[in-house]
This record gives structure tokens, sequence and C-alpha cells, in this order.
């Protein structure tokens, strides 16, 4: 009798309790830069300098940002995007996103661009506790929860990258003969590392040569005469646009054809196939994440339609072709699914908790296939890829989406 | 015509200043001097930040103030300096855990050294021709720093991130705060240096050498050793710049020293008006604050307004902020005799 009425009692208790937290839960929060009609998204770019090419990722966010807000905002709330240019300077970086946390009181950094700049301002985001989400820059560290919690990235990195490429040279080529051309700093390295981590114990025996340039260097013509002596039967051109132009035209003009495989961040027609030499540019392999908005084969999409719909409506005369205005609609709606799911929790906790919990999202811009997934130890939203193939003057995807998911040292 | 004659002939690149019109009249650096100290007091910790950006650039600013408004020399390569500076600072305080105020001095001694002997080609090139020497100097830098031997220590492309100093003694104080008040301590301290060293003999051969050398020489100045010591005391301060603007920034990257920043400086000097020790501190506020001004006009075209709004300064007043003061003390002037 005694201990029936206990239980009834605490099962009383528990309802009660479990109501109020459920009441709880229902509950708006709001950290600095939420409101019950506003979510303040800060964000830095180089509109100016020498990176300034890139700015048209920001004016496309702006633009997609007004276009949700036009549509009802996110749960009824509008976003206010606030954009700084830093110019590529990370002294400049460090003053505008101080502005943009102390004296604009964003909720979150968005999308900053740049290696240099997001390194400059890591440490500041994190000791402040404001997320640093889905940077604009492929290098593998951003993807690191365990040491900076509040910064996530976006794109594939560089590692994961070359780790898809190895891999599939492994089942496809298993006895090639490898050359690599890498740019002498951070950005080569990180692609040198992800192919030997690919290859595994196999990197020995396949690499026969590693070739490094300065990125200073006016002409790399030397070096492709010193890989072709080697004789090599695959090229892996780990390069910055330009250099990747001149390898491209040089292995053509030495008469020499082994299978070559350029980074997607050299995979560019207008700056880099054009100026190589469509007939040079032929059957050379690369991997890409999103759709190329200039390939007719993506005039029926749905996802490219409204992509095209959106151009036509918030950015008239924007160019197609640039990739930028490609990524900067991914990545913005890619921060718009993480604060719908966030409902009326606005707390800078929570959106980094919700950003760590995408599950198979798929922008409208990526591969189909591309899907979004995070967790609380990967921060590291896009991680496949599919191998493609220059054919004619355009890029053909082929073979299955790849993973390369990549930890931190 | 020889070489002596073209000399002689030539217009002077650097307009004459009386050291006495350099400085600031004792009442108007009081009030300036309160004014530093109290604004932290009421200011958002991140004006502080700005306000310490302001302190530091001046003092970079003003070293190239030193060496163009005293010994009428060019110098493009601030930025160098400013780098190498950074770079000491930075290296000693995270790869060596020397605390902060020790890395500075030797910051800026290193600088002195570097710039004394970069010094030694200034004795053969004079004008335009050394301010492209210079120039190359900025341009070489910011690969310097990314190369490979020197990577396990600078961190090659990926730059350095810096530890902020707490405020020592357990004072209550935030970490922006006390850094703004050790920069202000600094860039005090080297200011009077500076006044007073353009007011020794030292600067009078400074400035007798800017007015015209072949005179200076036959006064008796070691025109050789004046310029090089010119140029190293210009590359000293810049350093102890960099260094307090490592300190504040938390970061240095190659990125960060780029020949942009040596234009910015060689800009406030201008702005400031040359040889107006004070002026550099508006120089500095000038290159922060305007481009930020230009931004918020149109985000495109900001470039555009910002050399708009340079053209207006350098048009309405040629001489910069020294002009403006000057014009203010007239006007003072005649109110009171009214």
């Amino acid at each position: 009798m005694t201990f029936g009425r206990t239980l009834r009692t605490a099962a009383l208790i528990t309802a009660v309790a479990t109501l109020a937290s459920t009441a709880a839960l229902a509950q708006k929060k709001y950290d600095t830069g939420a409101t019950d009609t506003e979510i303040k998204i800060g964000n830095i770019m180089p509109y100016s300098g020498p990176a300034s090419a890139y700015g048209i990722i920001g004016k496309t966010e702006e633009a997609y940002f007004k276009m949700i807000n036009d549509k009802g905002g996110i749960n009824g709330r509008k976003i206010v995007y606030v954009t700084y240019d830093d110019g590529y300077s990370p002294p400049k970086a460090v003053e505008q996103v101080r502005k943009l946390v102390e004296s604009d009181e964003v909720l979150a950094v968005f999308n900053p661009l740049g290696t240099p700049s997001n390194t400059a301002i890591q440490k500041y985001l994190n000791a402040k506790k404001i997320p640093q989400l889905f940077v604009a820059t492929g290098a593998t560290k951003w993807n690191d929860p365990k040491n900076f919690p509040w910064t996530m990235g976006w794109q594939p990195s560089y590692q994961s990258e070359a780790q898809i490429y190895a891999k599939w040279l492994m089942k496809e080529k298993p006895d090639a003969k490898v050359a690599i051309l890498y740019q002498n700093d951070d950005f080569g390295k990180d692609y040198l590392k992800g192919t030997k981590d690919g290859f595994g114990a196999k990197a020995a025996s396949t690499i026969i040569l590693e070739e490094s340039y300065e990125v200073s260097e006016p002409s790399i013509d030397g070096h492709i005469v010193k890989i072709k002596a080697a004789n090599p039967d695959v090229l892996l051109i780990y390069t910055t646009p330009k250099f990747g132009a001149q390898t491209i035209k040089k292995t053509a003009e030495l008469g020499w054809k082994p299978l070559q495989i350029i980074t997607n961040v050299s995979a560019s027609v207008g700056s880099v196939m054009k100026p190589a030499g469509f007939e040079a540019s032929q059957d050379v392999l690369s991997a890409a994440y999103a759709k190329d908005g200039a390939d007719p084969r993506w005039a029926n999409d749905a996802g490219m339609k409204k992509w095209a719909e959106f151009l036509d409506k918030y950015m008239p005369g924007a160019d197609k072709t640039d990739s930028s205005v490609v990524y900067g609609y991914g990545a913005a709606q890619t921060l718009v699914k993480a604060l719908e799911q966030c409902g009326d929790d606005l707390t800078r906790a929570n959106l980094m908790k919700q950003a760590a919990s995408l599950k198979d999202f798929e922008p409208d811009t990526l591969l189909p296939g591309v899907k979004i997934n995070t967790g609380p130890s990967d921060f590291a939203p896009i991680s496949q890829l599919q191998m493609q193939r220059f054919k004619g003057e355009k890029w053909e995807q082929f073979g299955d989406i790849m993973n390369g998911d990549v930890a931190p040292e | 015509m020889s070489a002596v004659e073209d000399v002689v002939t030539e217009a002077p690149a650097v307009e004459a200043v009386p050291k006495r019109a350099m400085t600031l009249g004792t009442g108007t650096s009081v009030v300036v001097l309160l004014l530093l100290l109290a604004v932290p007091v009421f200011a958002k910790n991140f004006v502080i930040f700005q306000l310490t950006q302001l302190l530091y650039l001046g003092l970079a600013v003003l070293a190239l103030n030193i060496l163009t408004g005293g010994s009428g020399q060019f110098s493009l390569g601030q930025s160098a300096f400013y780098g190498i500076g950074a770079y000491i600072t930075a290296v000693m305080m995270e790869q060596f855990n020397i605390p902060y105020f020790l890395c500075l001095p030797v910051a800026g001694a290193l600088c002195f050294g570097v710039g004394f002997l970069f010094g030694q080609p200034a004795l053969r090139l004079s004008g335009v021709y050394l301010a492209l020497a210079t120039f190359a100097l900025a341009t070489a830098m910011p690969q310097l720093l990314k190369l490979n031997f020197l990577e396990k220590w600078t961190g090659g492309v990926q730059g350095l991130v810096v530890t902020k100093p707490d405020a020592p003694f357990g004072l209550k104080m935030s970490q922006d705060m006390w850094l703004y008040y050790f920069t202000l301590v600094v860039v005090l301290a080297i200011y009077i240096f500076s006044v007073n060293l353009l007011r020794s003999r030292s600067g009078r051969a400074f400035m007798a050498i800017r007015d015209n050398e072949i005179a200076a020489s036959a006064m008796g100045v070691n025109v050789a050793l004046y310029k090089t010591l010119a140029f190293g005391v210009s590359a000293g301060i810049t350093g102890v710049a960099g260094g307090l603007s490592a300190i504040a920034v938390q970061f240095v990257a190659p990125d960060s020293f780029t020949i942009t920043l040596a234009i910015q400086l060689f800009l406030g000097m201008v702005v400031g008006g040359v040889g107006w020790l004070p002026g550099s501190i508006v120089g500095a506020a000038f290159i922060i604050f305007v481009p930020n001004i230009a931004e918020g006009i149109s985000k495109g075209l900001s470039g555009a307004v910002f050399g708009v709004l340079l053209f207006l300064v350098i048009y309405l007043v040629p001489h910069g902020a020294r002009q403006v003061a000057i014009l203010g003390q007239q006007l003072a002037g005649k109110l009171r005799k009214n």
C-alpha cells in the first residue's frame, strides 16, 4: 500500500517534470544576434584586393538571404546579413570580425573566406564561443571539433579530394607509376598528404616522383620536362589555375600523354582548360561536388532551375559560368537549413549543434548523390566527390559518388 | 652637366619644415594625452582594439615621418620592417615563451640593424630611385617569410597564432584595455624620444641633409652616417610597431605584410602632414577609418570612393593635417584678438 502510493507519487512527479521540461523546450531561447523578428549573421569577404574575384560569393549570399526574407524568413524571422570587406588581409579580417561581434552583435560568423583570414579569427571566435560556420576554404584543419568546437568547414577538403584520386587510381589502375606535381605551400602539401594517405601502404611503391614548385616561379616547364624523364604513366597536377594550364599545355607540347588528374580548384573551363587548349585538355580527369552553372546538362534539373530563377530575379546580369555564384548559393542554403532546424532555440550552442546534425541534406547546386552529413565528431559537411573527364569543351562526370572523409591530425 | 650641378639645381624633394613646427605645444599635448588616457574607460572593447590599432599604426607612420620628414629619404619598404618586427615578436612569444614586453626591444633592435644595413644603398640612391629600391624589399618580404627553412619557426604560409597577454598584477582590466595602455606607454616613450631626437644634434644633421646635402656635408655633417642612421632608427621604430600589431591582432602571416601596407603607411604620412610628427596619428586614423567609411558608402565601389576621398584631401589640404592644425591655430589667434 505504502509502496504503491510512493510509486504513484513518483510517477506523478516524473510526469510533471516531463511536462515542465517540454514546456521549457518550447520556450524561445536567444543569444545575442537573434530576436523574435530577426537573426543577425555576419560575414567577411575579400571585396577588394588580390582575391576580390571571390567577392561575388558574398553578394550571392546576400541576394539569397533577401530571397528567403521575401518568402517570409526562417520560422518568421528575417535574416540580417552584415558583410564586410577584409581585402584578404588577416589583420583587417580580425578588425572586421571584431566589429561584427562586438559592435554589430551578430549571432554567428558565416562563410568567411580564405585560409589566412580564417586562421586569424579562429582563436578569437572560439574563445568567445561564437560559431565560425561553414568557412570558405578547403584546408583540412577546419574539421577539428575537439580543439575548435565553434569552427566548421563546408566544401570538401583538399585532403579528401586527393584521397579520392588515390582510391580511384588503386581501383582503376592498380599498377600505376604516379608522379605528383604540387605547389610548395599548405595547399599543395594538403593534397600530397591526402594522396599518400589514400594509397596507404602502397604509397611508396606507387609514387615514383614528387616534384614541387614555388608559386613565385614564372613558368614550370622545367619541372614538367624533369617529370617526363622519370617516365610515369600518371601525373597528378596539384596546382593553382595558372600553373594547371601551363602543365596541360606543356605535356601536350612535349607530345607526352600520361593520365592527368587536375585539382578541382584548377578545373575551371574558362581559366584553365581553354588557355591550355581544348585539344590538349581532352581526357584530363578531375573531381567535382557541385553542378556547373554553364552546363546545358542541368537545364532541366529541378535544383538548377531554382538556382537560375533566383539569379534572374535577385541577381540579374550575374555570370552563370562563374562557379562562385553556384558556391554562394549552396553555402547560403546550408546555413538556412541549419537555422531552420534550430527552431525557436536560437542560441549559439544550438546553432552549432544543429549544424553538426545535418543528415543527407542536398542543396540545389550539388551533384546528384552528393549529400551533406555532419555529426558531433564530423565537422566536414561535404566530403563526397565524383570523378569527371574533360570531353570536347566541358566536363563529364562518370562513375560513383566517392567518399573521402578525413579526420584532422 | 655634372652630377653635382644636378643635385644643386634639383628642387628639394621634401618641403623644409622648421623643427619647432614638428611638434605640438605643451597645452595641446596635455589635452591629447588626457583624451587618450580617458577614452578606453568609456569605450567598448572593439573600439579599444581600434584605438590600439590607431596607436601602433600611428607609430609606424611616425617612423616613416622621421625618415622622410626628417632626413628627406623616401621609403616604400616600411612593410618589410613592420613584418620583421611582427614576426620576431610572434616567434619569440610563441616558440620560445619569452614575455611580450621583452620581445619588443629585441624586435626594435634587430630591425634597427636590418634598416641600418639596408641604409647602405641609400647612400648611392636618392629620391624616386631609393623609393624603388625599398619597394623591392617590400615585394620580397612576404615570399621570404614563406621560406622553407624558416618554416618550423614562422609556420610558413599558415602563419603563427599569438596568445594575447592578460593584465598583470591581477589588475581587473580586459586584455584589450591592458594592451591599449601598454601600447600607449610604448608609443609615448618613442614619441618623446623622436621629438628629442629631431631637436638634438642628430636631428639637425638629418634636416640639414634633407634641405641640402652638399651644404650639409660642407658644414661637416657625416652624410653617409646620418643617412643610414635615419634609416636604422626608422626601421627600428617600425619594427616595434609591427611587434605591437602582432600582439594586438594575435596572428602573423606573410599576407599581412604586403606592399599594400607600405603604401598605406606612406599615405598616412602624407595625409598627416610630412614632417609633422603629431600628424602621424591623424594619418593612421585616415588609413584605418576612411576605408571603412568608403565601404559604408558603396561596397562594390569602396576602392573608388576611397580614391575620391583621398583626392579631395590632397586637393583641399595638400599639407595634410598639419595645414588644418595651422589654420585652426590662426583662427584661434584671431578669435583671441577680437
